[in-house]
């Protein structure tokens, strides 16, 4: 018996500056998590790995998140990749701060 | 204070050029992120969460203010703003971007500083007490030892690839507040019958997954061996440490699996083959690294002004009382200024408070600056008369908190809220903590005690030695956050006990509010600290006043 696949998102940080990133549907890196692709498959989510591995001089590190489909678009599933799309806790700092205005 | 030497200078410039040139081809696609990553990680250079973080040397804590007023420049030109204080006696940057990062390397250079062996499987940033120098109790000030176990470990040749990494921790006191027993290697200083000065040498202490308290593999090391010894351990360690494993391969492993006795043999046998390579000239380099340690020139006058302000001034006298050591000059203080201030992050210190407390000691300082583990900052050695005026300017600069060695005085790692490791968040907790019981105005009824807070099993935040421990911890993807008590760091270190279940995020508050007040309940007087009624009445009244409750409500 297979186990369902839980859906997933690509997710790095950006080589240069460090930022959390995602992988879209078009091949782009967005800053938001719910602009990326939520994968249903696989054998896709690990073609878009592989893709996204390729990309050396824009992204570092990158790997499957469990996501869940939401009214925006994917959301993350765990506490982690939530703090992932805000930035700390103690400061108004990272994406809260940079993704405001 | 110790100043670089030519090679020390022209190492650190070179490792500078070297990495400079490093992220220019790794930004060029010439190198692969798997080739850069040891290369960034052996000059501090981590990818964190949300993103890169830098984290910097500072030898045995001691800073000089330019030293200081250098962080506080990089925190505003490449940062954002502040820096943070760590375990380590290290400061970390948060949001460095990487083509900074040489820039940031080179400014560090200006100052005679860097980021080299603050990660990586090598001997790390050596520690020591933050009172060195100024102790009352001191029997040596441990820094010109410190500082020549740095010069021995920087680069050594045989000690770059250990099996995993290594820390040494070294007290010149009885007293010690260096943690010696939770490191690979603890050197606290003793006097033999004959009243020379050397060493009882700890090994194998550790925090992490598999905590563990040193265990003594000399009780008395003359000082002149001190180089040959470390390096025999060092060599053991570096031949019998497990690579297969990298949850046992540090050296508190290594000496449970070889045993105490065979180990201390094989130190021996391998310290009797090193000595006589050692011909004395660690000893003359040791002679030469104290005198810049030589003690400053302590000013004589009167101290009516200290105390007409601690009888008069009930703000001044409560940060006294606190924030105060005995210095071993009666004339002067151990000022101890908390970077816990109710509601902050533990640790952290704004780009102008960096600079006003270079300021600050220059005027006042006898131009010194420490960084204690329980990240804090200490200028250890101020005259008594010029207290009221320096507490003044720290209150002004939101550095006047008097709570060192309180509830308050939390040690807590980044944890989730910037660390790739952690596996819940820790700052929040304290900031939480602090601000709950100052609410309650409870700290200074409850007195003495260490709370210490780690994000995950690696214990960046000590938990194992707190008086009062926790541990987050990712239970089913909820944060949960585990409770010890009775931990304690000192040269009686003891490792805390587990409570048993853990608890939410929005219960971990609570539950150490009930510890507290079945602590303030059983206390025999107030003057039984929490540890001491801990010691004496064990685990149970506290399980119960965190469990049994809890039950209760639930069946309500």
């Amino acid at each position: 018996m297979s186990r369902r696949f839980t859906p997933k998102i690509v997710t790095a940080n950006r080589l240069r500056e460090g930022d959390v990133v995602y992988l879209t549907a078009d091949d782009r890196w967005s800053a938001f998590h719910n602009e990326a692709e939520l994968i249903e498959d696989e054998a896709h989510a690990q073609l878009r790995l592989l893709h996204a591995a390729a990309q050396k001089l824009l992204v570092v590190g990158p790997y499957l998140a469990d996501a869940k489909p939401g009214a925006n678009g994917p959301e993350p599933t765990h506490f982690r990749e939530e703090f992932r799309t805000r930035g700390p806790s103690n400061y108004n700092h990272g994406k809260q701060a940079d993704l405001a205005s | 204070m110790y100043s670089y030497s030519d090679f020390d200078e022209a190492f650190v410039r070179t490792r500078v050029a070297q990495f400079t040139n490093q992220v220019e081809r790794r930004l060029d696609g010439s190198l692969t992120e798997d080739e850069f990553r040891p290369l960034r990680l052996m000059n501090g250079l981590y990818l964190q969460l949300h993103a890169y973080m830098l984290r910097i040397a500072i030898p045995y804590g001691s800073l000089n203010p330019g030293q200081m007023r250098q962080l506080a420049h990089i925190a505003d030109t490449w940062d954002k703003g502040y820096g943070h204080f760590t375990t380590r006696q290290n400061i970390q940057f948060n949001w460095p971007k990487l083509p900074d990062v040489p820039a940031i390397l080179g400014a560090l250079a200006d100052v005679e500083m860097h980021a080299i062996q603050t990660s990586g499987n090598c001997v790390r940033n050596v520690t020591a007490d933050h009172f060195a120098g100024a102790a009352a109790d001191e029997i040596a000030d441990p820094r010109p030892y410190a500082e020549l176990l740095r010069q021995w470990s920087m680069d050594h040749p045989e000690f770059q690839f250990l099996p995993r990494k290594f820390k040494i921790a070294i007290t010149g006191s009885p007293n010690d507040r260096a943690v010696t027993r939770a490191h690979d290697i603890g050197l606290r200083m003793v006097r033999n019958a004959a009243g020379e000065p050397g060493f009882e040498v700890i090994v194998g202490g550790g925090l992490g997954r598999t905590p563990m308290v040193g265990m003594t593999v000399r009780d008395f090391l003359p000082e002149a061996d001190l180089l040959p010894y470390v390096e025999a351990v060092l060599s053991v360690y570096n031949t019998l440490g497990r690579r297969d494993n990298k949850y046992k391969a540090r050296i508190k492993i290594t000496l449970h699996e070889t045993g105490k006795d065979e180990i201390t043999r094989m130190v021996e046998a391998e310290f009797a083959r090193l000595r006589p390579l050692f011909g004395g000239n660690d000893q003359k380099l040791l002679a030469d690294i104290r005198e810049a340690f030589a003690p400053p020139a302590f000013r004589d006058a009167p101290i009516d002004a200290y105390d007409a302000f601690y009888s008069a001034d009930p703000v001044f006298r409560a940060w006294a009382d606190t924030n105060l050591t005995r210095h071993r000059n009666d004339q002067y203080a151990i000022v101890t200024v908390s970077l816990k201030a109710h509601g902050k992050t533990p640790g952290d210190a704004t780009s102008a408070q960096m600079r006003l407390l270079a300021d600050l000691a220059e005027r006042y300082g006898h131009s010194d600056l420490r960084i204690s583990h329980e990240q804090n900052v200490i200028l250890p050695h101020v005259h008594k008369s010029d207290l009221p005026t320096l507490h003044a300017a720290l209150v002004q600069a939101g550095l006047g908190t008097a709570n060192v060695g309180l509830l308050s005085d939390i040690i807590a790692c980044p944890g989730m809220d910037y660390c790739a490791l952690a596996t819940a968040r820790s700052i929040p907790v304290a900031q939480e903590l602090a601000s709950h019981f100052e609410a309650l105005k409870l700290e200074h009824e409850i007195g003495p005690l260490k709370i210490k807070i780690s994000g995950c099993i690696n214990a960046c935040g000590h938990h194992h030695v707190g008086h009062i421990g926790i541990l987050g911890l990712d239970r089913a993807g909820v944060e949960n956050y585990q409770i010890t008590l009775g931990g304690d760091g000192t040269e009686d270190a003891v490792i805390g006990e587990k409570t048993g279940p853990g608890f939410a995020y929005d219960e971990i508050v609570p539950a150490i509010e009930r510890i507290l007040r079945a602590y303030l309940g059983l206390r025999l007087e107030p003057s039984e600290t929490f540890l001491q009624a801990f010691k004496r009445v064990g685990m149970d009244p506290f399980k119960a006043a965190l469990y049994e409750t809890e039950g209760a409500q639930h069946a309500a």
